[in-house]
């Protein structure tokens, strides 16, 4: 179904569309906000082992009333995902078993229970497929009237959970910020670390088993990991990374319902596969932390790397000439020496002469301009300075105070070059006995 | 017991060796949730397998599974290297986003293809023990051989890798692809047990075996052994367990087997189990306020008449903040030695010999002392301090130099010094 002919399409099914989407949204939401913490305190397979332990939860709250209704199957998944936390906590603390194995042993254990219990009962049945996609192509179905608009049955279990997730953080933002960053802060501040880890556990195990009844598991899963992951590389800041994981959420509902009425399959797998599909995009093309801008970072500077090189080592011909005439100019050929044998070689070339900092004059001869020669002149003095003070501070032999300088030139300032010259009580000598050359002045400015 | 049920009996067996085997690199490398995602990403290559073919072929199923497990993995790692998403992060959104792509090409499949051929692709999920075939035998005897030949011959590089990988890049080893070959061999073993016990269950079984062999040995070789017997001996317990009870399904009956085997190593391992550890803090415990009353009464009994041997307890009491009881069982245990007798009135008397032990403690608080405040920036790190350990932890020389320093400070705890007798150290 094209957004075109599903545009077109019957208003019904549009309807029925729409419901689906909101509960999905609602869900992912949830799921999606609180996850956020999750990523950032490197527990995320925490979700993971919890979406699967509330199993025996809910089959002991079943057997304890004997319905399938909310309330005890809701309170018993809680316990047992509260349980989870604390059992791998514990396993890592008391039983030094690293966190990944205590989860997974805990995690597999309970779910082996869950099933064991309801293979047990006999009676009460439990559609293998609902616990990892729920029934979220059903919801649109179950719906109920609500002051005249009818809503989907799924949202009365799924909008509360939002509206304490939210309630939740917005509550508890200080307290959930520093423990997440940094605990034993938290825990110097006055604030019980210990007491946030459960209370988020607690409100995760929650959301989970609200979301398990109407989108299943592996929806669950991926909402609390994926979207959180995906905001963590779109900005630093939490509140953005919030709004944007509920972005996302929200997006993988959209694009998840789509996806699955165009090829006719399962709606939760597909809103999954959505959210997968946008942090690949977002991995590749995020703006700082994606892997496109670390390319095209990394390049810039090593452009801008072989570029200096590449004017420091005519600026120090220079320097050799004023002293004898016998040393040759500078051509193309030796640019490429300097900057040793790069690949950007030229393009560098090209840039400075862009940049009017290199000329190219006859005979294939390359010339330092004004603009050039002050940068030279900055690079130089900034790789002496430097020499010197490793010298003045550091016992290194002579001929181990060339490489450290070279590669830490291109990262001084003017100001850190003023801070060093202080340093060094205006000491005009390097340690090799070539001289400090003094800092040029522009004359245009 | 049937022919059937041998054959079953047989298969998890050797299915829980060869994950138990494999798993053990997981574990220790901290990759236990490897495994969990690696079988959740096996879904999605046995469908593709399966629509390229458009019939069932247990070989191209595996072989599908088994692509999209290292894909799988190599994704994990990828996004772990190159970006600011961290491993958990990482084995999560692979785990849920592969499992997603399967659970949708599934359901392309079974809306779309009418035949009954598709029936058996979900057993990749929940797993059917009762589907193991003489044939599948064969094949899950032939990948724990070849894991375990696999592992004998790289058993050295394999161990560095696992413990130390920097340092096997250093020696010039292969380390990631010494590491991928380890990943590849546990999709191998996860990709043979999926039909047979589903995904959560082959998860267990390659954490389980691991875990517990762990708190028995600090050796590879032991760890390795044991843990391979644990994963045949839970296979073969659970799947008797389920033949004889008919609502046991194998697969949770296998993993709960595998926890009962978990708790009782937590609990009874000798050093890294729980009561041992428990055993040795108490041990260590007693030791340390044996230690400290000593120490606190030979500071009482150098600054008062050095010829009283007796003590009111509350003098001692008021030295330090401990309660009477605290003090009262320390010194119940230091007369079982001989140190002290108990005398009436709240008074203890020390005996030579007890007196001796005080000096020797004190000696060694005031060393450790001497030596923390000279060396502050050695001292993070080291919270407390055990006398016993003083000659392990310091070089002899600089115990030497300490106990000049404290003879001419003259605070260095002998007998000799206060009453005009000797009282050499035996």
């Amino acid at each position: 179904m094209t957004l075109g002919r599903w545009l077109s399409a019957d208003p019904r099914d549009v309807t029925l569309g729409l419901r689906t989407i909101a509960v999905g949204s609602v869900c992912n939401v949830s799921c999606a906000v609180l996850g956020c913490y999750l990523v950032l305190r490197r527990m995320s397979m925490l979700g993971d082992a919890i979406s699967h332990a509330i199993l025996p939860g809910l089959v002991i709250g079943f057997l304890l009333t004997g319905s399938i209704s909310i309330v005890p199957m809701f309170a018993g998944a809680l316990v047992f995902g509260m349980l989870t936390a604390f059992l791998t906590q514990t396993l890592q603390t008391y039983g030094r078993v690293s966190e990944d194995a205590g989860m997974g042993v805990v995690f597999t254990s309970l779910f082996a229970l869950g099933v064991v219990l309801i293979s047990g009962i006999g009676r009460m049945h439990l559609d293998q497929d609902c616990v990892f996609e729920g029934k979220i192509d059903l919801v649109a179905i179950d719906i109920t009237d609500f002051w005249g608009l009818s809503v989907p049955l799924a949202l009365w279990s799924l909008f509360p959970v939002l509206v304490m997730a939210v309630a939740f953080i917005l509550l508890f933002w200080k307290e959930l910020k520093v423990a997440s960053f940094d605990p034993m802060l938290a825990t110097s501040m006055g604030i019980n670390a210990t007491l946030i880890h459960y209370l988020l556990m607690g409100m995760v195990a929650g959301t989970t088993v609200a979301a398990f009844e109407a989108v299943g598991s592996i929806l669950v899963v991926a909402m609390l990991i994926v979207p959180g992951a995906t905001a963590h590389l779109l900005t630093d800041r939490l509140g953005w990374m919030i709004l944007w994981s509920a972005v996302v959420g929200i997006l993988a509902a959209i694009l998840g319902y789509i996806g699955a009425a165009y090829w006719n399959t399962s709606v939760a797998g597909m809103m999954a596969v959505a959210v997968g599909g946008q942090f690949l995009v977002v991995v590749i093309v995020a703006p700082r932390h994606g892997l496109v801008s670390k390319l095209v970072g990394n390049l810039e500077l090593s452009l801008r790397i072989v570029a200096e090189d590449i004017i420091a080592a005519l600026y120090r011909l220079e320097e050799q000439r004023t002293g004898s005439s016998e040393v040759d100019r500078a051509t193309w050929a030796d640019c490429r020496q300097f900057a040793d044998g790069s690949l950007l070689t030229r393009p560098a070339a090209i840039l400075l002469r862009l940049r009017g900092q290199l000329a190219f004059v006859s005979g294939g001869h390359v010339e330092l301009t004004d603009a050039g020669r002050r940068l030279g002149n900055s690079l130089v003095r900034s790789h002496r300075l430097w020499e010197t003070f490793l010298d003045r501070h550091f016992e290194l032999p002579a001929d181990h105070l060339h490489e450290p300088a070279s590669r830490i030139e291109h990262f001084i300032g003017p100001a850190l070059q003023e801070k060093l010259a202080r340093e060094l009580d205006g000491s005009a000598v390097d340690p090799h006995g070539r001289s400090i050359p003094p800092l040029e002045q522009d004359d245009t400015d | 017991m049937s022919y059937t049920t041998t054959v079953i009996l047989a298969g998890t067996s050797l299915l829980g060796a060869c994950a138990g085997l494999v798993g053990c690199f997981a574990v220790l490398r901290r990759r236990a949730l490897v495994g969990d995602a690696l079988a959740h990403a096996a879904l999605p290559g046995v469908c593709i397998a399966f629509m390229v073919l458009g019939y069932r072929s247990l070989l191209a199923m595996l072989f599908g599974a088994f692509v999209t497990g290292v894909a799988s993995v190599v994704c994990i790692s990828t996004l772990r290297q190159m970006t600011r998403i961290k491993e958990d992060a990482a084995i999560g959104i692979v785990l849920s986003v592969f499992f997603g792509a399967g659970v949708v090409l599934l359901r392309v499949i079974m809306n779309n293809t009418s035949s009954g051929s598709k029936a058996g692709l979900e057993t990749y999920i929940y797993g059917k023990t009762t589907s193991i075939a003489l044939s599948d035998v064969y094949l899950i005897a032939g990948a724990a051989v070849g894991c375990l030949a696999v592992i004998v011959l790289l058993y050295k590089e394999f161990k560095v890798v696992v413990f130390d990988s920097e340092f096997a890049g250093v020696q010039g080893w292969p380390a990631y692809l010494l590491d991928l070959l380890l990943m590849v061999m546990i999709a191998f073993a996860v990709v043979i047990g999926l039909p047979a016990v589903g995904v959560v269950m082959m998860a267990a079984l390659l954490i389980i075996p691991a875990a517990s062999a762990r708190f028995w040995t600090e050796k590879l070789s032991v760890m390795l052994t044991m843990s391979a017997l644990i994963g045949a001996a839970m296979g073969a317990a659970g799947t008797t367990l389920s033949s004889r009870f008919d609502v046991l399904p194998a697969g949770p009956a296998i993993v709960l087997c595998g926890s009962v085997v978990f708790m009782i190593s937590l609990l009874v391992a000798p050093r890294r189990g729980l009561l041992a550890r428990l055993w040795s803090e108490r041990q260590f415990r007693l030791r340390m306020a044996r230690q400290r009353t000593l120490n606190v009464i030979y500071n009482v009994w150098e600054q008062s008449h050095p010829e009283v041997l007796s003590f009111a307890m509350d003098d001692v009491l008021r030295r330090k903040s401990w309660t009477f009881a605290e003090l009262h069982s320390a010194l119940v245990a230091l007369s079982h030695e001989g140190c002290v007798t108990f005398q009436p009135e709240g008074r203890f008397a020390m005996s030579d010999h007890g007196l001796q032990c005080a000096a020797n403690a004190a000696r060694g608080f005031r060393m450790w002392e001497l030596f923390l405040t000279e060396n502050a920036e050695a001292s993070s790190g080291i919270a407390d301090f055990d006398y016993r350990s003083l000659e392990e932890r310091l070089p002899r020389e600089m115990i030497a130099e300490l106990e000049e320093k404290l003879k001419e400070a003259g605070r260095f705890p002998t007998m000799m010094s206060r009453d005009g007798f000797s009282h050499e150290h035996n």
